[in-house]
């Protein structure tokens, strides 16, 4: 058998560099490897570049100024240093307010805080992975140094209110910052127009590099760098520029920019068709977080009575890449904790796939990817001690019943 | 990705024995939903002479748990019940040329399950294994009794291997101290001092490597007495044993002859090590030295 051309749909872990973005930054290794610092037409030309790349992340983002884009060297450093500039900046501010289905890169950062002293609220969600913002509102004060809540969610790609909930913090005057990770590229986001203080990208979910990210910081947002040195990025992060990139950034923030549109339609008519398509013919499966309101390339689907890792394994030996929510695949034994936190059971927890599209994504591979999953689940089913001649045992607990249990 | 071995891959591609089987008279199910992998082994006995002339499973779990279910029903026909029993949570990873060291609790599911069968067949109740211990970790439903069996069969000494052969401290991680407790009990047991992942070491390096650690020279010598002192068993079982090299914690034999069948050579593997680790006072593995150049041949074959 020949191995079949591998079909990528994992794009919210990682994407693919575009060509264009790649054909753009190898001069920057070979002829024009100068320092930007440095006096010297090998450091200038590359100046000329940098600034050239960060205008067309200003534009991405609709920042204001140029000068509120600070790069740094990922998604998780952004974040990092979003949180930990505004408790530096306000030390006599000892509350930090999430939410339960942040990124790790937010999540291990505030349980670290809570051992040093801090008070974390973590704002929960309901079964559609939606916040309450009653709730919010209740644990809003002077006493909150910064709140950091995601623009999209990694798994489901469901939307959290971000706009409102920073117009909300602005006007008692507390900090907000959002980890746009998952949206910057993917949807239109106007900084100038909202009270949004920090904003963190990063720059492989575009199809820009990895270890290239961004921290957006309004201009006026007191901050604290998380490195100091040289004066670098207006000596808010220190270290000699990423030149190759930044330009590769600056390239990869116009292709998407180019890009929203097709994304906005044409990704998102695929996956509503994949969503479609695999739940009309697969039963016990369903979609989660909310599908009214999240980005347009995610589709995430439980398929009750199996095991995640297992059915990426059998979609891996037909080329086909996705993720898994399920304990198995991260190692770490218990479903992802976005999952848990919108209360999925166990039952379909831990059977979660993540299908994530982009703007390569044709209609062919979708349709492949229809076809291959209902066998795979049913072959899967077929296995598994809960699922009978036709459908799940009448009593899973029941029917199932380890003596020690 | 995880990095599974041609064998796992095989047996999880293409199961073996799967479904109901019919005239089973011996079933056990261990695991839940909850937890992310259960099984259920169905064998069928022979009443008179007590050997299993069938088995089949049908399995909820991750890749390695429905391949290590397949290889334990392949392992166990044509067994007597006395003697399946004696298969350990190893030799059903060993029959699949290892499972990395997340995935071991997958190959103790499989013990489990037999044991919960053979029980099942003899009407005895296997949740009496259980009942002595206490409940250790709440995520995953896992005692006391159950914890300290791991580490004395498996020689384990770290939290960190704990949670990968019994999932236990995986979940909320609030168990780790009593799993701590235990393993200072067990190893104390087998005359070694539990170390704390996290602990700084407190005494200066020289002092460290004093007690009862051997040199690399009498390590050696010790390790070629235990194979001098087995050969002469083999020998008289037409096979032999010879050593091929020392990696580390890992001991590179070649065994020939009749004890270089799989199962059997397994459990002679086994025995050696065993010996081994008592004669050095440390824990080794007792690996056969094709099957280690074929474990690193497919680890490069597809990492990532
Ligand atoms: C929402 C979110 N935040 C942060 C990150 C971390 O980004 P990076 O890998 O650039 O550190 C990711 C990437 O996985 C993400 O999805």
């Amino acid at each position: 058998m020949s191995t079949p051309t591998p079909i990528y749909l994992d794009n919210n872990a990682t994407t693919a560099c575009d060509p264009k973005v790649v054909e753009a930054m190898l001069p920057y290794f070979t002829e024009q490897f100068g320092n930007a610092s440095s006096m010297h037409s090998f450091g200038n030309k590359v100046g000329v570049a940098l600034k050239a790349a960060r205008a067309k992340v200003q534009k991405l983002l609709g920042a204001e100024h140029d000068s509120e884009i600070v790069f740094t060297s990922c998604g998780t450093e952004s974040d990092s240093t979003a949180i930990l500039s505004a408790l530096k900046a306000q030390p006599e501010r000892k509350e930090v307010i999430t939410t339960v289905v942040e990124h790790p890169a937010v999540l291990s950062l505030c349980e670290q805080l809570e051992k040093e002293g801090y008070t974390i609220h973590r704002l929960k969600v309901d079964d559609k992975g939606r916040l309450n913002l009653d709730d919010y509102a209740k644990v809003l004060s002077d006493k909150v140094a910064v709140v950091s809540v995601m623009w999209a969610n990694n798994e489901t790609g469901t939307y959290f209110p971000v706009v409102e909930m920073a117009e909300m913090a602005n006007a008692v005057g507390v900090l907000f910052h959002t980890d746009a990770v998952q949206a910057v590229g993917k949807i239109d986001i106007n900084l100038a127009a909202t009270k949004i203080d920090m904003l963190s990208v990063s720059g492989h979910k575009l199809h820009a590099p990895k270890g290239i990210g961004v921290l957006y910081v309004r201009r006026g947002v007191r901050f604290r760098p998380l490195l100091r040195g040289g004066h670098q990025e207006r000596g808010r992060r220190a270290g000699t520029e990423n030149a190759p990139s930044i330009i590769g950034l600056g390239v990869a923030a116009e292709l998407a920019m180019e890009a929203m549109e097709h994304e906005r339609t044409y990704v998102k008519a695929l996956r509503d068709k994949l969503e479609a398509g695999i739940l009309a013919v697969v039963p016990h499966a369903f979609v989660t977080g909310n599908p009214e309101n999240r980005l347009p390339n995610t589709a995430n689907i439980a398929f009750e009575y199996i095991e995640g890792e297992a059915i990426l394994m059998l979609l891996n030996k037909q080329g086909i890449a996705a993720s898994s929510g399920s304990a198995c695949t991260s190692g770490s034994l218990e479903p992802s904790h976005v999952m848990r936190a919108m209360g999925i059971p166990y039952t379909a927890a831990h059977g979660t796939v993540r299908f994530s599209l982009s703007r390569y994504t044709t209609e062919e591979e979708i349709e492949r990817v229809i076809a291959a999953v209902p066998p795979i689940v049913a072959q899967l089913r077929k296995l598994s001690p809960y699922w009978g001649e036709n459908g799940p045992v009448a009593d899973p607990a029941k029917a199932f019943d380890p003596a020690y249990a | 990705m995880w990095d599974y071995t041609e064998k796992v891959k095989e047996h999880f591609y293409n199961p073996r024995n799967t479904g109901p089987l019919d005239g089973a008279n011996a079933t056990g199910d261990v695991g839940s939903i909850s937890c992310g992998d259960a099984l259920r082994l169905m064998l069928k006995v022979d009443p008179v002479t007590e050997i299993i002339q069938d088995a089949h499973f049908q399995t909820f779990g991750c890749g390695s748990a429905i391949a290590s279910s397949s290889a334990l029903t392949e392992m166990v026909k044509g067994k007597t019940l006395d003697e399946a029993k004696q298969i350990s949570n190893q030799d059903i990873a060993d029959f699949l040329d290892g499972l990395p060291p997340e995935k071991m609790h997958c190959s103790v599911m499989g013990r489990e399950a037999l044991h919960a069968a053979i029980a099942n067949y003899r009407g005895e109740e296997w949740s009496d294994d259980h009942e002595e211990g206490a409940l250790v970790c709440k995520c995953f439903a896992v005692d006391s009794q159950m914890i300290e069996d791991t580490i004395r069969a498996n020689k384990l000494s770290t939290v960190e291997e704990v949670t990968n052969y019994t999932k236990a401290g995986g979940g909320c991680s609030t168990c780790h101290e009593p799993i701590e407790e235990i393993l200072t009990k067990v190893m104390a047991e087998r005359g070694e001092t539990f170390v704390p992942a996290g602990a700084k070491k407190a005494k200066p390096a020289v002092a460290e490597a004093a007690p009862a650690k051997l040199g690399t020279l009498a390590r050696i010598r010790k390790i070629e007495e235990v194979i001098a002192a087995v050969r002469p068993t083999l020998l008289a079982d037409r096979g032999d044993i010879e050593l091929v090299d020392i990696e580390g914690k890992n001991i590179l034999v070649n065994l020939t002859g009749a004890c270089s069948g799989c199962q059997m050579e397994a459990a002679t593997l086994a025995g050696i090590q065993t010996k081994m680790i008592e004669a050095l006072g440390e824990f080794v593995r007792v690996v056969p030295a094709a099957k280690a150049q074929a474990h690193a041949c497919a680890s490069h074959a597809h990492g990532g």
